[in-house]
C-alpha cells in the first residue's frame, strides 16, 4: 500500500481506466474506451489524436465537469474523480471576461483557484511585467491581439496554485507564424516555472517541439495507441525542425494516426 | 469632441424632418381647411402652454413623480424576479409561462381593480406602472443571465467556480448589457402607463389634465400636455442611454455609420 502511495506522490496526474459514454440505449456511444495515462511532476505531456476522438471529453473528466462511467482520476496523490478545482486550464479561445481589464481577469481567476486577493495582485503585476505586457494591465481584452490574448490566458493558467495545467489546443486559433512564436515563448516561460502540463494539440510538430512525452490516441472510443518519449535536450531551438530524428518521429506518429483513424472508420 | 460631432451628425436629420412636419402642420391649420377646434396649430399650442405654464408644471411634477416611482419599482421587481427565476431550480419553468400570460391582461382592465382594492391614492397608480414596467426588464435580464458565452462558462467551470461566483462574476455582468435594453423599453412604458393611471379618478398629473382639456373642448391645452409627455418620455430614454454608456465603458466603440 505504501508503495502505491509513494508513486502517487511523484505523479501529478493519473488517469486510470477511464470510460465515458454519452446517450442512452441504442444511441449510446462510447467516447473514452478505458483510457490510462499519467503525467509526472514537472513533466510536459502532449496528447495527439484524430478530431472527435474525445480529447476535450477527457479534459472535462479530469476537470470534474463530467463523471466517468468507469475509472478514476488521481491528482497530486488524491482521488479527485468528479471533483472540480484541482487543475488550472487554458482553452483554445482565450476566454477572458470582456468587462474586466487584463490584470483584473488574471486576478479573478487566481482568486477562484484559491489564491488570496493580495498575493494574486502581486503575482499578476510581477508576471505581466516579466512577459512585457505591463502596459496592457488596465486594457480591456478587445484591445489586444490574438497572440497577446493567448499569452494572458497562458499566464493566468500558469500562475494558478494547482500543479497540473491542462491546455486544450491553446494555439489552434492563431495564424501559423504567431503560433510558432507562441510555442517558443511558452517554452521559455515554462522553463522558468516548471509545472506539470497536459497539452492537447493537432500539430505533431508542436507536440514534438514542446513535450517530454507524446501520447497518441485512437479514434473514439479513445484508447492509448502508443507513447513516444521525446529525447531532445532543453532548451530547444528552431534547429530541431531539421533534425533527422525529429522528422522520423513525426513520420512515425503521422503513420500511427492515419492507421488508427482508419481502423475506427471500418 | 469627436463624440459631440458625431452625435450632432446623427441628430440633425430627424430634427430636420420633425421641423418640416411641424411647418406642414402649421401651414395646414393656417391656410387649410383643418378645424381649429379639432387640431390647433403648433404655435397656438405653444402660446397656450406659455399662458398656463405654472399649472402645466404642477401636473408635470405629479406625472414625473408617479413615473419615476413606478419605473424604479418595476425595475427592482423585474431585476429581483429575473435573478430568482434564474437561480432557483424549477422556478423558471413553473412561473415564466404565468408571467407571459399576465402580460395579456390589458392595463385598462387592471386599473379599476387596483383602484377598487387600494382606493384613489398614489399607491394603486404606482403599482399599475410597476406592473407594466417589470416585464420587459425580467425578460431581458433572463435572456442575459442564461446566455453568457459558452466558452467562458466552460473555462470557469474547468477551474472550479461555484454557482454563486458564476452568477456574480459571469452571468450578472453579462446580463447588464441586456438589462439596459429592457430598461429602455420600460422607460417608455412607464410614462405611458403613468398617463393611463392618471385617467382614473384623479385630477392631478398630465394624464388627468389632458383628459379634462379634451373633454372641455380645449384641445390646445390637451396638445400642450401631449408635447410635454413626449418630452418626458424622450428625456427618460436619454438618461438611460447615458447611464448605459457610463456603466458599459468596456465595450468596443462602435463606428457611427
Ligand atoms: N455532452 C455530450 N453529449 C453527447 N456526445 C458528446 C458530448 N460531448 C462530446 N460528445 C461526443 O464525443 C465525441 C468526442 O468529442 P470531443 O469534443 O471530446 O472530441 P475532441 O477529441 O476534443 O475533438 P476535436 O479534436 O475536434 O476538438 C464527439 O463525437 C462528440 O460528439
Ligand atoms: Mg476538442
Amino acid at each position: 500500500m505504501s508503495d502505491k502511495a509513494s508513486i502517487h506522490a511523484m505523479t501529478t496526474l493519473q488517469v486510470r481506466g477511464i470510460r465515458k459514454s454519452f446517450g442512452k440505449r441504442a444511441a449510446r456511444k462510447e467516447v473514452l474506451g478505458g483510457l490510462s495515462l499519467s503525467v509526472a511532476d514537472g513533466e510536459f505531456v502532449s496528447i495527439v489524436g484524430p478530431s472527435g476522438s474525445g480529447k476535450t471529453t477527457l479534459f472535462k473528466v479530469i476537470g470534474g465537469l463530467e463523471q466517468p462511467s468507469e475509472g478514476e482520476i488521481w491528482v497530486e496523490g488524491k482521488q479527485t474523480t468528479g471533483e472540480r478545482g484541482h487543475i488550472s486550464y487554458m482553452p483554445q479561445q482565450s476566454a477572458l471576461l470582456p468587462w474586466q481589464s487584463v490584470a483584473g481577469n488574471i486576478e479573478l481567476s487566481l482568486a477562484i483557484s484559491g489564491l488570496d486577493r493580495k498575493a494574486a495582485k502581486l503575482k499578476t503585476k510581477e508576471w505581466l511585467e516579466r512577459i512585457g505586457l505591463d502596459d496592457y494591465a488596465d486594457a480591456y481584452p478587445h484591445m489586444l491581439s490574438g497572440g497577446m490574448l493567448q499569452r494572458v490566458s497562458f499566464l493566468r493558467a500558469l500562475l494558478a496554485p494547482q500543479r497540473l495545467m491542462l491546455l486544450d489546443e491553446p494555439f489552434g486559433a492563431l495564424d501559423a507564424l504567431t503560433r510558432l512564436q507562441m510555442q517558443q515563448w511558452l517554452m521559455s516561460i515554462w522553463d522558468q516555472n516548471r509545472r506539470s502540463v497536459l497539452l492537447v494539440t493537432h500539430s505533431i510538430e508542436e507536440a514534438l517541439f514542446l513535450s517530454d512525452r507524446i501520447i497518441v490516441l485512437s479514434a473514439s472510443p479513445a484508447v492509448v495507441l502508443e507513447e513516444f518519449v521525446v529525447p531532445f535536450e532543453r532548451p530547444r531551438s528552431e534547429a530541431l525542425w531539421t533534425n533527422p530524428l525529429f522528422n522520423e518521429l513525426k513520420q512515425q506518429i503521422y503513420e500511427l494516426l492515419k492507421a488508427g483513424g482508419k481502423e475506427a472508420n471500418e | 469632441m469627436a463624440i459631440r460631432k458625431s452625435g450632432w451628425a446623427k441628430a440633425w436629420p430627424p430634427m430636420a424632418v420633425l421641423a418640416g412636419l411641424l411647418a406642414c402642420w402649421q401651414a395646414a391649420v393656417t391656410w387649410g381647411k383643418v378645424d381649429k377646434w379639432l387640431l390647433p396649430s403648433p404655435l397656438a399650442i405653444v402660446q397656450e402652454a406659455i399662458q398656463i405654464w405654472p399649472r402645466l408644471m404642477e401636473h408635470t411634477e405629479a406625472t414625473v413623480q408617479l413615473t419615476l416611482l413606478g419605473f424604479a419599482g418595476g425595475s427592482a421587481v423585474g431585476f429581483v424576479l429575473a435573478a430568482l427565476l434564474h437561480l432557483i431550480p424549477g422556478f423558471r419553468s413553473a412561473v415564466y409561462p404565468l408571467l407571459v400570460l399576465s402580460q395579456n391582461v390589458p392595463i385598462i382592465a387592471i386599473a379599476p381593480i387596483l383602484t377598487m382594492l387600494l382606493g384613489y391614492g398614489l399607491l394603486p397608480k404606482v403599482l399599475l406602472v410597476t406592473v407594466v414596467c417589470f416585464f420587459p426588464i425580467t425578460v431581458a435580464m433572463l435572456s442575459g443571465l442564461s446566455s453568457p458565452d459558452a466558452q467562458l462558462r466552460h473555462y470557469f467551470q474547468m477551474i472550479g467556480i461555484g454557482k454563486w461566483q458564476l452568477f456574480w462574476r459571469l452571468e450578472l455582468p453579462h446580463a447588464i448589457v441586456h438589462l439596459f435594453s429592457g430598461l429602455k423599453i420600460s422607460a417608455s412604458y412607464s410614462v405611458l402607463s403613468a398617463i393611463v393611471a392618471e385617467w382614473l379618478g384623479t385630477n392631478k398629473g398630465l394624464g388627468a389634465f389632458m383628459l379634462i382639456s379634451f373633454k372641455g373642448f380645449m384641445p390646445d391645452r390637451g396638445y400642450a400636455a401631449v408635447f410635454i409627455i413626449v418630452t418626458l418620455s424622450l428625456t427618460l430614454f436619454g438618461l438611460i442611454v447615458l447611464a448605459e454608456r457610463i456603466v458599459i465603458r468596456w465595450q468596443p466603440v462602435k463606428e457611427v455609420e
